[in-house]
């Protein structure tokens, strides 16, 4: 099987294995404050970190590309308060400007 | 009446997000029918791009099930708060649980009764999940039908639609600060250890932060 499917069926599979233990479990040690507290963290840690890698690295070399301009972009649309899809379109567009031109 | 405005927008500005999901898959390699059956089968933002986001780096499909399971375990804490307020068995159970995210049980808390909760929760579950499935298929081949994804920035599209789902997290000073040290840690991990590993690392960040009130 190649890496797209196991990638595919396993997070799903775990996904929603995920919702329906938490609709089907009585509140027990899961709603100990510290569980709540690193639940609320854990995006925060792994969104950021996708967002770093996904921007400056290219497999494991540390590039600074046209990407970049791109999340700059997407950042200064999130100030200014741009509705989501116009931060995404903002980066892209932005990024490929850089990518053909610089 | 509101209840359904507020879900209906929810799912339409929500479900558009979907086309970038779509071609950002696409642009990671992702077939147009893996990219739909991860926003049919998984359904939920933040981890579908985290599979995708993971595989582009370069990480191991089971890296990417990691992260993304990781980024999932919010919404059986969501199920856990909503069972008392749904109380459904069978068939019904599966199919709350499918659609438990950020955005039912965001609208489901802000109304004021447990019949317009349990309104909330249905339609903008559901709502959510045609207009993301709909979106995805369209970016999936839209992607498709383009050359070189980084002519068209879907490269950049990835990281960017991290930043709309991390941005509203911010809310605090200790959210910033741990954003920093995500930052630090992912990029000076990246030379060292295979792909994919830098991201899931930063799990450690969230424990050491979250552990002291």
């Amino acid at each position: 099987m190649s890496t797209f499917w196991i990638a595919v069926i396993g997070s799903s599979a775990l996904a929603f294995v995920i919702k329906f233990v938490g609709a089907s479990v009585p509140e027990t040690f899961l709603s100990n404050p510290r569980i709540l507290r690193i639940n609320t963290f854990i995006p925060v840690a792994l969104l950021t970190a996708l967002i770093a890698v996904n921007t400056f690295a290219d497999k494991t070399k540390l590039v600074l590309d046209h990407r970049a301009l791109g999340i700059a972009a997407a950042v200064t649309l999130l100030i200014a308060k741009a509705p989501f899809p116009v931060v995404v379109l903002g980066a892209a567009l932005t990024s490929a400007l850089a990518y053909r031109y610089i | 009446m509101s209840v359904k405005r507020d879900s209906f927008s929810v799912s339409i500005t929500v479900g558009a997000y979907g086309s970038a999901f779509g071609a950002a898959a696409v642009a990671a390699d992702f077939s147009v029918l893996q990219a739909c059956l991860l926003s049919l089968l998984l359904f939920s933002g933040a981890s579908q791009f985290a599979v995708v986001g993971v595989i582009a780096a370069g990480g191991t499909p089971i890296n990417a099930i990691a992260t993304s399971t990781l980024l999932g375990t919010r919404n059986g804490l969501y199920g856990l708060r909503l069972a008392p307020l749904l109380k459904l068995r069978g068939w019904k159970r599966v199919l709350a649980a499918q659609i438990t995210i950020d955005e039912s049980i965001g609208v489901a808390l802000a109304q004021k009764d447990e019949a317009q909760m349990r309104k909330g929760f249905w339609y903008t579950g559901f709502g959510v999940f045609i207009f993301w499935n709909l979106f995805t298929l369209a970016g999936a081949l839209g992607a498709q039908s383009i050359g070189d994804p980084s002519a068209w920035g879907l490269d950049a599209a990835v990281p960017a639609a991290f930043l709309g789902l991390l941005w509203p997290r911010l809310s605090d000073r200790k959210s910033w600060v741990l954003a920093g040290f995500a930052i630090l840690l992912a990029l000076s991990l990246t030379p060292f250890v295979p792909a994919g590993v830098p991201i899931i690392s930063c799990t450690a960040l969230a424990i050491i932060i979250g552990w002291r009130k």
